[in-house]
């Protein structure tokens, strides 16, 4: 793959092929140098700032002095019960519904497998739109959905004999999740319909000879070819549930009694760092949520039995 | 992968291995697309509209709700439309507070151009780099890249705010724009592009032509790793359209926000004081998602790759 090819170790061409990549190496140095300012200097920064606390002296205002406290702030964290009741939210949130979202995605990538292609065109643009609208704006769309006053759903539900109140503490998981799931799905579903179509339809023919049925092909065959993009869509979508934010920060908004400033892990973070700020503990609180989410996919990981690729 | 293959077509693999060489059918021609009753068919179609259905269904509400009054918006069926009032809705959204949501675009284009063309160009250098040149420390770089995907962004926030306090980047565009130059996933992205398109034997053509390392970069790679740049472009760019905890974060004063943020303000006022934006926050979100779709819509070919790409390999 790479350029430098071995040739005959002769001194002077020894020095040119050094120069020359020297050269290629610093084609890579603007980007190295920024990753280690913005990316591994706040890294070094967190595990610093984690280990300090600031202490106001007596009443003043002005003299707050910072002390090197050790693992107080991890301390205090490990038995902070409103942050770990929101990991408990998360996690409960996350670990119903991942299996859900990827379920629906891959029966879609199976749906859109088993048409003919001249469907399969038809039918997958429309199915990818919710990828296209950004975040925020899907939760906005989805808020006014669920809200009683502007949103068509109450009435529907109203009109089926189900009285539904979306924003309501017992909803409001599932009205995140059907908002995620709304986002998601046709992500998924490309991914695992590019791996899908990489394969070869020769196996499918000999299936059948054979005598398989197409639900049987279905679970047989394509689902086991597809678990390598399976496990990647589930981590990455592990690493995204257990700090997930931006959703219930929008939700928030219209039921703040409902969604509580502390509900989600990140959001306890925030409201640490920027309405109290306290950033050695939110430092603290950040490294203990990142140990869980590495803790998460690695676990992930073995139970499926993959190792990172490179 | 072959054992996965085998495992549940064990005999089958086994007794058609000479039918493989039979002449290929192709699976999806219309011709070839045998074995489907109409029963597995019908089931097949009425299973992806009604996934259509639940994707579009929120879109059409949107799209229906952009041309209402504020007060049609609560009084009448979301779903289909009543008195036409988008033309007076959009210049309430382009006058309100002189214009802050015209601003809220421009910025948020801004933000999303410089950074996001400034990631491309040293991503791609990267990423061509690491491909195409043995050195020292590659194996060690390629490790900080492939490590850093798994560090959760939520452990950055935080001391990257005191850093940017520090460095005097809070509530400066470079907070956005800066830290957005150095995607690593868009490095990883690059080198897998460049190892499939850029042929070693181009480079040593060239170099017993006399060219340098870096013309032949700029004349050669760039070139031929110009569908991959422009996937990482639009990737990077719907990443930053999108983004909403780094500008939450990083950004205070109003002028300076990107549209998603001045629409969660929009929507958060409401709770704050007695003012209802709602009407404002609809026209917003969908003048917000036009540019996002039809740049998407276009450029189809492009992130579909780029998602083929990152999983496959």
């Amino acid at each position: 793959m790479t350029a430098a090819q071995p040739r005959a170790p002769r001194a002077p061409h020894l020095r040119w092929k050094r120069v020359m990549a020297l050269k290629g190496a610093s084609l890579t140095l603007p980007f190295f140098l920024g990753f280690a300012l913005f990316t591994v200097t706040p890294m070094v920064m967190a595990l610093k700032e984690s280990l300090y606390r600031k202490q106001s002296s007596g009443l003043g205002f002005g003299d707050k002095t910072v002390e090197f406290v050790g693992l107080d702030n991890f301390v205090q964290g490990f038995e902070d019960a409103k942050f770990w009741a929101g990991m408990g939210r998360v996690a409960l949130f996350a670990a119903l519904s991942i299996p859900l979202i990827q379920l629906a995605g891959v029966g879609l990538a199976l749906l859109l497998d088993a048409a003919s292609q001249r469907l399969a065109d038809r039918f997958r643009l429309p199915l990818l739109v919710p990828y296209m609208i950004p975040g925020i704006v899907a939760t906005l769309i989805w808020i006014y959905l669920y809200s009683p006053a502007v949103g068509p759903l109450t009435p529907f539900f109203d009109l089926i004999g189900v009285h539904a109140d979306f924003y309501s503490g017992s909803m409001i998981w599932i009205s995140i999740g059907n908002l995620i799931a709304w986002s998601s799905i046709g992500f998924n579903m490309l991914i695992v319909y590019s791996a899908l179509r990489a394969v070869p339809p020769e196996i499918y023919d000999s299936a059948r000879i054979d005598g398989a049925s197409e639900w049987r092909i279905a679970w047989s065959i394509k689902v086991p070819l597809v678990r390598r993009s399976l496990v990647l869509t589930t981590v990455l979508s592990i690493i995204g549930t257990l700090q997930i934010f931006s959703d219930p920060m929008l939700f928030r908004s219209m039921t703040p009694e409902t969604v509580t400033r502390d509900f989600t892990p990140i959001m306890g973070i925030y409201d640490w760092a920027f309405s109290q700020g306290e950033f050695n503990y939110a430092a603290a609180l950040s490294i203990i949520l990142a140990l869980v989410v590495g803790t998460a996919s690695a676990l992930f990981y073995r139970l499926t039995n993959k190792a990172p690729t490179s | 992968m072959t054992t996965t293959m085998e495992r549940p077509t064990g005999p089958a693999a086994a007794t058609n291995s000479p039918g493989k060489r039979a002449p290929a059918r192709r699976r999806r021609t219309e011709a070839g697309h045998v074995r489907q009753t109409r029963r597995t068919k019908a089931l097949i179609i009425t299973g992806l509209a009604l996934f259509t259905l639940y994707s579009l269904a929120p879109v059409w509400w949107l799209i229906v709700s952009a041309t209402k009054s504020q007060r049609d918006l609560y009084t009448t069926n979301g779903l289909w439309f009543t008195a036409i009032h988008l033309k007076e809705n959009l210049q309430q959204l382009f006058t309100y507070q002189d214009g802050i949501f015209l601003r809220w675009m421009w910025n948020t284009l801004f933000y999303g151009f410089v950074g996001t063309a400034g990631m491309t160009v040293i991503c791609v250098a990267c990423g061509y780099a690491l491909a195409m040149y043995e050195f020292r420390g590659r194996g060690f770089l390629m490790g900080c890249i492939i490590g850093s995907f798994l560090v959760p962004g939520a452990l950055l926030t935080i001391p990257s705010f005191l850093l940017y306090t520090d460095l005097n980047m809070v509530d400066t565009p470079s907070a956005i724009i800066l830290p957005s130059f150095f995607n690593a996933f868009s490095v990883y992205l690059a080198k897998v592009y460049a190892e499939g398109a850029v042929p070693p034997e181009l480079l040593e053509a060239a170099r017993i032509d006399g060219a340098g390392e870096y013309r032949i970069f700029f004349r050669i790679g760039a070139r031929l790793m110009s569908t991959g740049a422009a996937t990482i472009f639009l990737l990077g760019f719907v990443g930053m359209w999108n983004s909403f905890f780094g500008p939450l974060v990083f950004l205070r004063s109003s002028e300076k926000w990107t549209v998603m943020l001045g629409l969660y303000s929009w929507l958060k006022v409401k709770t704050d004081s007695s003012v209802d934006l709602t009407g404002m926050v609809v026209a917003g979100s969908i003048i917000s998602l036009i540019p996002m779709v039809i740049l998407l819509v276009s450029m189809q070919r492009y992130w579909r790759s780029g998602v083929t790409l990152g999983s496959l390999k």
